[in-house]
């Protein structure tokens, strides 16, 4: 059979003819090969977001018994070391287990129908990354639940997280675990990178990309360069304990301050990556409830990427107290105090954007339009610690717990659910209760308020950061039972976000293609997509392809009925980078078992470090090493390799 | 504002004042912000149509708008004023803390250790050297240089209406300084996590006027007295022979050096980094039961039988 | 009345031809994420170096008479991989394997030269922090030149299979970019240990 080198792609309209090829061409084997084997990134995207809230429940949890350890002086539900547990489990938890996986399994949900394509660059390496993450968070917490959890803090200094003062599993459950995670998180990373450079709607030039585009691919950036860092961070901590090196110990002539270095130079981009996506999704929710494109596009999309360029050189911030010299404190003090800037100018953006729109007040413009408030006030406390000479009396205090929980909760959290009040329809074809969602929203926004806002003073008080107790020095006590009783007021919130997610999936309203009648592609096609998104592939002209008729567009209008039919197999189109010219025809792999059988190998070579059974280790680098074989042996329908010659 | 002991509202010295007014500068421009921030907000959302559940929002026409850029650089251009003063005053304020004193009248080596806090007073002779634990006597007025050491993992050591925070690491030593301007007893708390009992890891700086400081540093320069009574010399056996495996009283056999030096143990405010206050009934329980107390702290419970008990209190007590 | 464009490109390639394709690019970020790795690494050595006592370089004066030719070795293999290369994109498949196998002989030398240097040094790793990060560092650059071996092993089997033609192997490309890198990373890894103890660092 001659597979041609070269083609002049179809173009026209749907069909329900052209609807079944595709749909042969794209849907997910059935049964369970389908659910080990699937690369569909819409079905990834819904595991990754199942598994992160579930995991956000998990560390809720976790925050909720340490809360209810702290609502008075001198208490003792909790012994020290099960505090010291909950509070690093809690921490690792949330940072690295929800807030960055729940904004991959949007992104992922979202990407390829947002920029008109059919799937991700690399559908396989998707589903790998998410195996891998599945895999990290049950190693993970494999520690946790046999007493073994993390308990030296989620930001893990030595010398105390070394074998001589932290002798049981626990770091090593971390550290493994960690560098396990962070290879999820890099072909993550990739993954988005090349999505978003090679593989969009011909027409979406790079000023036509939703900001959601904008903040994931900064993040996937950052993130690529700066994993590597706690990978090895954590690495260089496990061999010190295991093998005797002496990176960290100062004994041995090592450095502990080299740990907080190389943590922080990922930890900082970090923070950044796990709000610069919930921030577009934000830019991109929010104006369609205004009725009304988004203000200043050019300026959100450009200091989204100045955000995260100033993020790489604020990490010695969170080292302000280490005796560091002048100079340098100055200088990181300066750009600390200079990112603020950026961030202005998507708080003035989306304000303007209601004020000169017409708001509308849904569930989900609740939850985006309160999350500017919170995005302040988390950004005004960490303006304060930007400061060195007061950063060396609020760090380390519970004014900086309050600082980050507003910034976690206010710019990841909060457009997380409204992010999933205004993409459910999309994703299951249902509303969700829009009554119910005024209690969720109300019960979320005072109960945090409630619990977080008086922290700042407790914080000002000079109560520190990681006690399992404390005396009742002027008011601590009952600033931390108001803390306590606003922390379960903003738990039931969140139950009753889950209740609602329930609730809808059953029974919620039908929704239709577009119920909020918003501009961009992926409410062009039906709620819940195909397995192959758009039966032909759209062309961009306009920010806002759904609402040119309307708004008028420089030029041509966009074409979402007729376009290139891409249906000889499983294909798309590949594009420029920049101006999204189609320069070539992509065949997408099909469902395969090698990422999960890669991640399985990894498991086995993770388990065995851990416990040091050599042999388990080997098999499974060994099963990794023909799983990396096997997927990518040259394939003939994908074009890596000529047919076999007759 | 005095707020308690740990708070750093109210500075006694002239580290902390400095970085008081800072500290209200950012808080009120804060504070503004976030008030400016939510009237623009409440402004803009009370055009919002008032919203049955219906959710119909396609009847509510999509229109192109105003160009709002202007909004966002007005915005931008006025945070940045704020931050620009914030920058400069920070400079200023780093310049005038950060750095120990040229001329300090005092110089202390401070050791964090898991989880109690080891002062060493050096002097030019050698038997003059003394050693405490937990609490810190500085004369009022003198700018102290405290050098800092980290003896297992890293603590930090703050009290903050003296000074701000600086680390005691391991492998290095770095510096920080206090100064007192009025007489008192400040209250310190180690401020880096360091384990189990990081909780309970306090200090107090006590400030005394130059000649009620003079007359202590030389109290504490006498090594221990001779027991006076037959339960006291029974008493010192015990601390020779049991205490002494990890602390030490000059002038006696003891003479460890892993847990608190005892020698003035009466002198000092409170026991056990500052978990409870020096009395005696406290010192019979931490000595019996250091495990309740202070859950996972390196010293193991003692379980002495009541005479030996009262023997080594006796003993302890004359330790002024 | 405004007219909707609608791309209709003419005579794209399909699949990658040559470099083009996306493969390319996810070599790249694998490379780069890689890259910033031994990025850190080196950082690791100059940061605690630099504030280090002195005779912290256990060797102020490394022998570079195992680490030199070795270096030397690598760099022809890069050009073994090159030629080799040239030899799918000129349909010439002899050269092609000729030169991976060249390339993966010289690699393996490199291997066998590395273990007798590190079996010739006279402190562990548990030495000090200096060992600690020579050890560490080279064993790393040595994973990678594994993996390369590993990679260059599967692509002379897919050339003796005739996989490939001029303009099919993007998968060739991306296995010699990467021991083109495994090559660079090893000069920067060379120049820290054993050029800068030369010229006074860690002294």
């Amino acid at each position: 059979m001659r597979l041609p080198e070269f083609r002049t792609p179809n173009v026209g309209v749907d069909s329900m003819e052209h609807d079944a090829r595709l749909l042969r061409q794209w849907e997910t084997t059935p049964g369970w090969m389908g659910i080990l084997t699937t690369v569909d990134h819409k079905v990834i995207g819904i595991r990754y977001i199942v598994t992160a809230f579930f995991f956000l429940a998990v560390g809720g949890l976790e925050a909720l018994l340490m809360r209810v350890q702290l609502a008075g002086p001198n208490l003792t539900l909790l012994t020290p070391d099960q505090y010291n547990q909950l509070f690093s489990t809690h921490g690792m938890t949330m940072i690295f287990l929800y807030a960055s996986p729940i904004l991959s399994g949007f992104s992922n949900y979202l990407w390829p129908l947002l920029l008109g394509s059919r799937d991700m660059a690399f559908p396989r390496l998707n589903a790998l990354s998410y195996w891998i993450y599945l895999a990290s968070g049950l190693f993970l917490y494999a520690g946790f639940v046999t007493g073994n959890g993390p308990n030296d803090g989620w930001f893990n200094y030595v010398p105390y997280a070394s074998r001589d003062y932290n002798p049981g599993l626990n770091e090593d459950f971390y550290a493994l675990g960690m560098v396990f995670l962070g290879i999820s998180t890099t072909v993550g990373a990739a993954n988005f990178i090349v999505t978003a450079f090679r593989t969009r709607a011909p027409g979406m030039s790079i000023n036509r990309l939703p900001i959601l585009i904008w903040g994931t691919l900064t993040a996937s950036l950052a993130n690529l360069i700066v994993v590597p860092a706690v990978s090895l961070a954590f690495f260089l901590l496990w061999m010190d304990r295991q093998f005797g090196s002496h990176f960290f110990d100062p004994a041995g002539g090592g450095k502990p301050l080299l740990w907080q270095h190389l943590f922080w130079i990922f930890g900082h981009p970090w923070v950044y990556a796990i709000v610069l996506p919930a921030m577009g999704m934000v830019s991109d929710g929010l104006p369609v409830f205004c009725r009304r494109p988004l203000v200043g596009y050019s300026l959100v999309a450009l200091s989204t990427v100045a955000t995260m360029i100033f993020g790489f050189g604020v990490w010695v911030h969170h080292m302000f107290a280490t005796g560091l010299p002048g100079l340098g404190l100055a200088f990181f003090s300066g750009a600390s105090i200079a990112i603020v800037v950026p961030s202005a100018v998507a708080v003035f953006a989306w304000i303007a954007t209601i004020r000169l729109g017409r708001p509308v007040i849904t569930t989900a413009f609740l939850f985006f339009a309160s999350m500017i408030l919170l995005f302040v006030i988390g950004g005004v406390s960490g303006f304060m610690t930007a400061s060195v000479p007061v950063d060396w009396q609020l760090t380390d205090t519970y004014f900086v717990v309050a600082h980050l929980h507003y910034v976690l909760i206010g710019i990841n959290v909060f457009p997380v659910v409204g992010a999933t009040y205004f993409w459910f329809p999309k994703m299951t074809g249902r509303l969700l209760d829009e009554r119910l969602g005024r209690w969720n929203f109300w019960t979320m926004f005072i109960g945090f308020n409630l619990a977080f806002l008086p922290m700042h003073l407790t914080g000002l008080l000079g109560m520190p950061r990681r006690v399992y107790t404390y005396a009742d020095y002027g008011g601590w006590g009952i600033l931390n039972l108001v803390t306590t009783i606003g922390s379960f007021v903003f738990a039931i919130g969140v139950l009753l976000f889950f209740v609602n997610v329930l609730k809808s999936l059953k029974s919620g309203a039908l929704a239709g293609k577009n119920p909020w009648d918003a501009p961009t592609l992926e409410w062009s096609v039906a709620s819940p997509p195909p397995a192959y998104n758009f039966a032909v592939i759209p062309t961009v002209a306009s920010r806002h392809p759904l609402w040119e008729e309307r708004i008028g567009s420089e030029g041509a209008l966009s074409s979402i009925d007729r376009g290139m039919m891409l249906d000889h197999g499983k294909e798309t189109i590949g594009t420029s980078a920049l101006d999204a010219q189609p320069d070539m025809v992509l065949e997408m792999p099909a469902d395969s078992i090698s990422p999960l059988l890669l991640a399985t190998g990894l498991s086995a070579l993770f388990v065995g470090l851990l416990l040091k059974v050599w042999v388990l280790a080997g098999l499974g680098g060994a099963i990794a090493l023909l799983a990396v074989l096997a997927w990518l042996w040259p394939r003939t329908d994908l074009r890596e390799r000529e047919p076999a010659h007759g | 504002m005095s707020g308690g002991p740990l708070s750093y509202l109210s500075s006694a010295g002239p580290q902390a004042q400095h970085i008081v007014p800072l500290t209200w500068y950012m808080l009120l421009v804060s504070a503004g912000v976030c008030l400016i921030i939510a009237a623009l907000l409440w402004a803009a959302l009370r055009r919002a149509q008032p919203q049955d559940q219906t959710l119909q929002l396609d009847r509510i026409p999509i229109e192109r708008g105003a160009d709002g850029a202007r909004w966002i650089r007005i915005g931008v251009i006025a945070s940045s004023v704020p931050l620009a003063v914030a920058f400069l005053w920070t400079m200023i304020t780093l310049a005038a803390v950060v750095g120990p004193p040229a001329h300090p009248g005092l110089t202390l080596d401070v050791t964090g250790r898991q989880w109690w806090w080891q002062v060493a007073y050096s002097a030019p002779n050698p038997v003059d050297v003394f050693e405490t634990a937990n609490e810190i006597h500085i004369p009022v007025g003198v700018p102290v240089l405290v050098r800092l050491h980290g003896a297992d993992v890293i603590h930090s050591f703050w009290v903050p209406q003296l000074a701000g925070k600086t680390d005691a690491i391991p492998g290095q030593t770095n510096l920080t300084w206090i100064q007192a301007d009025r007489p008192g007893r400040y209250l310190g708390q180690c401020s880096e996590f360091c384990g189990n009992q990081h909780a309970h890891m306090q200090f107090e700086v006590v400030a005394e006027p130059q000649a009620d400081f003079d007359h202590w540093v030389g109290a504490q320069r006498q090594a221990a007295l001779a027991p006076a009574t037959a339960a006291a010399a029974r008493g010192l056996s015990l601390v020779e022979y049991r205490c002494g495996l990890c602390h030490r009283v000059r002038g006696t056999a003891a003479g460890a050096v892993s847990g608190p030096d005892l020698t003035h143990l009466m002198s000092r405010r409170s026991l056990a980094a500052g978990t409870l206050l020096n009395d005696s009934g406290n010192l019979a329980g931490w000595i019996q039961n250091p495990q309740d107390l202070k859950p996972g702290n390196l010293m193991p419970n003692q379980r002495l039988a009541p005479p030996q008990l009262a023997d080594t209190l006796a003993y302890l007590e004359t330790l002024r | 009345m405004v007219e909707a464009v609608i791309a209709s490109p003419v005579n794209l390639p399909v699949g990658p031809i040559r470099r083009h394709g996306i493969g390319w690019w996810g070599a790249g970020t694998l490379i780069a994420s890689e890259a910033a790795l031994f990025a850190y690494l080196l950082f690791a050595y100059y940061y605690t170096g630099a504030t280090a006592p002195p005779g912290w370089v256990l060797e102020s004066s490394p022998p570079l008479k195992l680490a030199l030719p070795n270096t030397l070795l690598l760099l022809l293999s890069s050009v073994m991989v090159w030629w080799g290369e040239q030899g799918i994109l000129k349909a010439a498949r002899t050269r092609a394997l000729a030169g991976f196998t060249c390339a993966l002989i010289l690699g393996s030398v490199f291997v066998f030269v590395q273990w007798l240097e590190w079996r010739s040094k006279t402190y562990g790793i548990g030495r000090s922090s200096y060992a600690s990060l020579y050890f560490v560092t080279t064993s790393f650059h040595m994973a990678h030149v594994l993996l390369g071996l590993a990679v260059l092993l599967a692509l002379l089997g897919w050339t003796a299979l005739d996989y490939f033609s001029p303009r099919r192997r993007l998968v060739v490309s991306a296995g010699v970019l990467y021991w083109h890198f495994v090559d660079a990373v090893w000069l920067f890894v060379f120049t820290t240990y054993y050029v800068t103890p030369y010229l006074g660092f860690g002294r």
